[in-house]
């Protein structure tokens, strides 16, 4: 029986290539860049939504985890080690195969590390920081944690503004593609649009599918413990702290894997990734795929991802999810397929995911 | 560094910071009556001085001021009514998310409104060149409207809070809501109040720094996240020491830029979090009394 939860994974699959063959068919498959975009967002949002619809903390700050993600990608897969060629930590990372060597648009030979050794050290860098900025704030409430998290995503964006390295407000662009296996790369180009198409939804699914693993166990029951009433949590024997901080740092590395992705397949980041807009983006999708729902957030994820990347809400991109996070909470606190007329919808698309 | 420059820097950082009092004393107000912090407070000083700049055209400068004032008040109290109190058995997380979009909405609405052109308002008195010396150094006489202004603000406040019969009811509801609404208060109707005093000063605080810092449609955040700094040094609901908080952040602020400028943002935001790690009861408050709110 736990195998029902994996059902909507597969007709999931099956929708991802009815899709394709209907983009096909419409001859639109240019949608595929945007839609593979999206997901690459999605994976934040799938992240978030573990730490606040399952744990029920809030954070602003996650536009900051994924800008470290992906600036950690960037700065080490462009950054020109020729120079240091011979020093002996650049040359112990050749010897181990952690270094390539390619030309940029404008010809220079480059030597940079991997985007293997990059994209570990993104996720492993940010997880640290994860670690050291949950252990510190992940013990606040409500909008004490809220604030906390806002100000880490602002001195990220400060950050990024102000360091040489990370290329102040022009961010860092010329990110080579992500060589993954074989024939298979990260690449925004036109010829790989198909393969990455597949290559981001199964990243997505796999990423689901953890996710589903985790709230459908031991520690998805504590998580949901945690969210309903901490302080009985806590007298009945869940180290709610410790929880909550590995939730934090488990979603902290999702938003830096959709960020070092995004970052390979775009082939630049920037600092409009790290704004607090970004953050509060994230929050309001979370919202609107209800919370403790994580396909309700993934599909929110990519649709709303996928309208804002299409320039579908204009000069209103911002208020939109502004509007969405306000009307959300008052109408909806629940999510949108929770709402009583919806509700047959809803039991369609989602199987309550709380077994 | 001389003395002018000591004097400048000082004169820079206790401006700024009386206007972080004033942010941190709206934040007081709305979270002592519900609980709640408003995100959306660091707009309403813009929205008065955006305001208060249109008005300017066609009304004398003190006029355009009062009515800023006024439609701030309205909007804010508006707000209340439309967005939070149709938000049933809430909790403390929606509502803040609510006023988190809600600042984002105003703020885009003054992008649509009023453009990205930076604006100000008129020196009140003489130009923007007229100063008074000061042990060497020149201090611009909007420095005193700002301080003159805050302090008004904080003792009208004090005297309102304490010797009014709805600033009374007002502390009432923040101690003990239901308490209150058995005494025959009307609590809704005080925290409507609430937003409106709330925004009331944070446009009156809008418009008497507009001269000195100029004025831009996203320029309410970063005031709210150091007003909301303050708030939390001083001690959530405390607002004499929000005063001393604004001061000693702007202070700080001032003389971490004269060093060097590029992390003038982080200083507060570094502020706010060692605070919040360390002592998120605040500088000034015993500690078991804030226990409650974060343990």
């Amino acid at each position: 029986m736990r195998l029902r939860i994996y059902y909507p994974v597969l007709a999931t699959a099956v929708l991802i290539v009815l899709l394709h063959l209907a983009l096909a068919y419409a001859d639109a498959t240019y949608y595929m860049t945007q839609i593979t975009m999206s997901a690459y967002y999605a994976l934040v949002v799938i992240g978030l939504c573990l730490l606040m619809g399952y744990a029920g903390q809030a954070s602003l700050g996650h536009a900051g985890f994924f800008a470290i993600g992906g600036y950690t990608a960037a700065v080490l897969t462009t950054y020109n080690l020729r120079p240091y060629a011979d020093a002996p930590f650049v040359s112990l990372c050749r010897a181990l195969g952690l270094t390539m060597q390619w030309k940029d648009l404008y010809g220079t030979d480059i030597l940079s590390f991997t985007p293997w050794a990059a994209f570990g050290s993104a996720l492993l860098l940010t997880g640290l920081i994860a670690l050291v900025i949950g252990a510190s704030v992940i013990r606040l409430k409500g909008h004490y944690l809220a604030m906390a998290t806002l100000g880490f995503g602002l001195i990220v964006y400060r950050i990024a503004l102000g360091t040489p390295v990370l290329g102040r407000a022009d961010g860092i662009s010329n990110v080579p593609p992500f060589h993954l296996l074989g024939s298979l790369q990260v690449n925004g180009r036109a010829p790989f649009r198909i393969q990455n198409y597949y290559l981001a939804w199964v990243v997505v699914l796999i990423a689901m599918v953890l996710a589903l693993n985790l709230v459908h166990s031991r520690v998805g029951r504590a998580l949901r413990s945690i969210h309903e009433n901490e302080e009985a949590a806590h007298s009945l024997g869940v180290n709610t702290y410790r929880y909550k901080l590995a939730v934090f740092v488990l979603s902290a590395i999702f938003a830096a894997m959709g960020g070092a992705l995004l970052t390979h397949y775009s082939g630049s980041i920037g600092p409009a990734e790290a704004t607090v807009m970004k953050s509060v983006r994230y929050v309001a999708i979370v919202a609107v795929g209800g919370m403790a729902n994580l396909w309700g957030a993934m599909v929110m994820g990519i649709l709303l991802n996928f309208l804002s990347l299409r320039g579908v809400f204009g000069s209103f991109d911002d208020t939109v999810f502004g509007a969405i996070l306000i009307m959300m909470m008052i109408f909806a606190p629940q999510g949108l397929l929770r709402v009583p007329r919806l509700r047959a919808l809803g039991s369609l698309v989602s199987r309550r995911s709380h077994a | 560094m001389n003395l002018p420059q000591i004097v400048e820097y000082a004169r820079s950082g206790i401006t700024v910071g009386s206007i972080y009092a004033i942010v941190a004393i709206g934040f007081n107000i709305i979270y002592a009556c519900t609980g709640i912090i408003n995100f959306a407070q660091g707009e309403f000083l813009i929205v008065g001085a955006m305001t208060a700049i249109s008005l300017s055209h066609v009304l004398p400068l003190p006029a355009a001021i009062a009515g800023a004032v006024l439609v701030t008040a309205l909007l804010g109290g508006l707000l209340e009514i439309v967005f939070i109190r149709p938000v049933k058995n809430a909790s403390v997380l929606r509502l803040i998310v609510v006023t988190i979009g809600l600042s984002i909405v105003i703020r885009e609405a003054m992008l649509h409104l009023w453009g990205e052109t930076v604006r100000s308002l008129p020196y009140f008195t003489g130009t923007a060149v007229s100063t008074v010396t000061i042990l060497g150094a020149g201090v611009s006489l909007q420095v005193f409207w700002v301080l003159g202004v805050s302090a008004v603000i904080v003792a009208a406040l004090t005297l309102f809070f304490r010797f009014t019969l709805t600033g009374r009811a007002m502390r009432a509801c923040a101690d003990d809501r239901m308490a209150a609404r058995l005494c025959g208060i009307n609590d809704r109707w005080m925290v409507t109040l609430s937003f409106m005093l709330s925004a009331g000063i944070g446009a009156l605080a809008g418009c008497v720094i507009s001269p000195v810092t100029q004025t831009q449609y996203d320029m309410g955040a970063p005031l709210a996240i150091k007003g909301f700094t303050v708030a939390i040094i001083g001690g959530l609901g405390n607002s004499m020491g929000a005063v001393a908080a604004g001061l000693f952040l702007g202070l700080l602020e001032a003389f971490v830029t004269s060093q060097s400028s590029a992390y003038k943002e982080a200083v507060s935001i570094v502020v706010l979090l060692l605070i919040l790690v360390f002592r998120p009861s605040g500088l000034f408050t015993r500690s078991d009394v804030s226990a409650l709110r974060t343990a």
